[in-house]
């Protein structure tokens, strides 16, 4: 059984868990670009041990508007998967998918938020889907749900469950964009430690 | 006009006026101030968890509002404040994700508001203002020369308590 130690990885442990997000973004990245019928990049993913002090800087700060929408991980994989937007990209995204033209800086409609929260759920199914089977485990993600605010305050949220085990928080954090067409944001997975131990334990390490 | 002191999550300060004292996005987080109104000298805490009890982990005391809270009164009181003037404004403790499920993580807005009113009780420090709950992050700015908090929240126009 792996022993993760959050302030004591080793280079294999750190290049595994990038891979996942590697693997995991890549489909998600390619459901996205199916989605919108645009070409989406993705860039290397980070695997960084956080201070929850410097979590919000990885979106911006902790006062720049974001859209997160968050779904919770159980079954062999407890934790959070979030999927963050800008809120331009968010309005670009939508109006692609809606066919429409609202102006980036509107505020969202019922009917987009929903959008939003559909585009998050099926690609994040696609990373987890791939997760699941890279390490031959189950994980159930809930539904998943939706805020728009201050990067600080959504980023609690997930901040608090790890607050719950140290004073740091692990997390595998992959970008995507294209320029011309302003989609852009991040996935970020963050599995609890325990599971962070079952994830490589059932790669063998 | 004096400085503004930043005080990030898990994290506590003290200030003394004319400076003030801050803390950008609390979500489900709680930030308590306590202020003594007559030195204008302040603490803020941002307090992420309840019970330092029932956490193993528990060496940042600023994190839990049983001992975030107990160290706040020590400092503000070490740096000149009277322990008996002390009172408390608080703000915070939202759900960020409209949960619907029974799920315990999406309460820990509500409970970390509860634990703090509670520890605050114990002490006898009165809550003067609150504004905790709801759906949404704030950020929160404190002056001690007037005892004015003030409060940001996206979509809504700052208001003081």
């Amino acid at each position: 059984m792996a022993n993760l130690e959050l302030d004591a990885m080793d280079v294999v442990q750190y290049d595994v868990l990038k891979e996942i997000g590697n693997i995991g973004a890549g489909n998600a990245t390619t459901a996205l670009a199916t989605m919108l019928q645009v070409k989406v990049d993705m860039k290397v993913p980070k695997v960084a041990l956080l201070d929850f002090q410097e979590l919000p800087e990885i979106l911006g700060g902790a006062e720049n508007i974001i859209v997160g929408i968050l779904l919770t991980l159980s079954g062999n994989i407890d934790g959070m998967m979030m999927f963050v937007l800008e809120r331009d990209a968010a309005h670009s995204m939508v109006n692609m998918l809606m066919g429409q033209d609202v102006p980036l800086d509107a505020e969202f409609s019922e009917m987009e938020a929903s959008a939003l929260q559909e585009i998050g759920n099926i690609i994040t199914g696609a990373y987890l889907s791939s997760l699941s089977n890279l390490t031959q485990m189950s994980i159930n993600a809930s539904i998943p749900y939706i805020a728009i605010d201050m990067a600080g305050a959504i980023l609690s949220v997930p901040a608090i469950e790890f607050g719950k085990i140290g004073d740091k928080a692990l997390l595998i954090q992959t970008e995507f964009g294209e320029k011309d067409t302003q989609v852009n944001g991040f996935f970020i997975l963050i599995p609890t430690l325990d599971s962070y131990n079952a994830i490589l334990t059932s790669l063998g390490l | 006009m004096g400085k503004m002191i930043k005080v990030g999550m898990a994290d506590l300060n003290l200030c003394q006026a004319p400076d003030a004292i801050t803390t950008l996005g609390l979500g489900s987080c709680v930030g308590v101030v306590l202020y003594d109104a007559n030195t204008k000298i302040a603490g803020l805490v941002h307090v992420m968890l309840p019970d330092s009890t029932k956490i193993k982990n528990n060496e940042n005391i600023a994190k839990f509002a049983d001992t975030g809270i107990d160290e706040m009164v020590r400092r503000v009181v070490q740096a000149g404040a009277s322990r008996t003037a002390l009172k408390a404004k608080i703000a915070g403790g939202a759900q960020m994700f409209a949960f619907s499920s029974e799920n315990d993580l999406l309460r820990v807005g509500a409970r970390n508001v509860e634990a703090v009113k509670d520890k605050l009780a114990g002490l006898r420090i009165p809550i003067i203002a609150e504004d905790t709950g709801n759906s949404y992050g704030r950020t929160i700015e404190f002056y001690p020369e007037t005892s004015e908090l003030l409060i940001k929240a996206v979509g809504k126009s700052i208001y003081v308590i």
